[in-house]
């Protein structure tokens, strides 16, 4: 019933890779290792965009997530020292009931694909390309004000994060104020 | 023809969005429960662009993009207060995070 083309081997190594990573990313007690093992699951994610026609989505996944966020994590996480994750207590209420709600959604999810198995929707790898252009006729014309907004959201987060960081300097200032009264 | 059925793409997305969510139920640093969640983001959004190829419409990238600068803006955030609550007490172990309790 299942045809193994080429296309479907990529597909299927490249989903294994990424589940591989992400189970790697969960079971690691190092976050150092954690955090490198996310990079990975990313790029391997931006493949399939690559493969299912988003260019511009798979670079902006490199770009952003993979070079960007990653490296403000492993900044932060070399910055605290908190590499080595510490080895945690008993098995608590909350590993059960994490366990159990993974376990239904994913059972769920393998059912659904047993029953159901070909769906009428299905992916042609490299067709429906969506080039740079047309993201950018919709960004400009139609997703004026979103993209607008994200440019605020960008703005507040900046200096939300300063002004979080820069605490220190904040509290010493309040300190002379009062010193002086 | 050499398609791939979309249900493959939904499946992957589910098993990495509840890995994600087990991730962000038991661990304990912060900083691993924040990877987890990029890693729920990440399966949301390999669902949109799998459904924008199915149906050929660009909109679900848009959408992508979005998530993808909320992101961006929430761990910024997110990391800042992860410094600042470790500076305050050195830790950041979450379990331990209980001072408005009572």
């Amino acid at each position: 019933m299942l045809q193994l083309t080429p296309q479907l081997i990529i597909f299927f190594s490249v989903a294994a890779l990424a589940i591989a990573s992400a189970l790697g990313m969960l079971f690691s007690r190092n976050t150092v290792y954690a955090a490198l093992l996310l990079v990975l699951n990313f790029t391997t994610v931006a493949l399939i965009y690559f493969m299912i026609g988003a260019p511009f989505i798979g670079l902006a996944q490199i770009t952003i997530y993979a070079g960007a966020i990653m490296v403000l994590f492993l900044f932060v996480i070399m910055l605290l020292g908190t590499e080595v994750i510490a080895k945690h207590g008993p098995v608590g209420f909350q590993h059960i009931a994490a366990a159990f709600i993974g376990l239904v959604v994913i059972a769920e999810a393998i059912f659904v694909f047993l029953i159901k198995g070909q769906s009428a929707l299905s992916i042609i790898p490299g067709g429906n390309v969506v080039d740079v252009m047309e993201i950018g006729d919709l960004l400009y014309n139609q997703y004026l004000l979103p993209f607008e907004i994200t440019s605020f959201i960008l703005l507040v987060a900046v200096i939300g994060a300063i002004l979080l960081t820069k605490q220190e300097r904040v509290k010493s200032r309040i300190g002379k104020d009062e010193a002086k009264k | 023809m050499n398609t791939i059925p979309m249900s493959y793409f939904l499946v992957l997305s589910a098993i990495m969005f509840s890995l994600g969510a087990i991730g962000v139920i038991t661990r304990r640093n912060p900083l691993v429960i924040f990877m987890s969640l990029e890693l729920m983001f990440n399966a949301a959004n390999l669902t949109f662009v799998a459904f924008s190829n199915a149906f050929g419409n660009a909109n679900g990238q848009i959408f992508v993009f979005f998530v993808m600068v909320v992101a961006a803006a929430e761990v910024a955030v997110g990391l800042a207060l992860i410094v600042a609550i470790f500076r305050a007490r050195g830790s950041i172990d979450i379990d331990l995070m209980s001072s408005m309790k009572n």
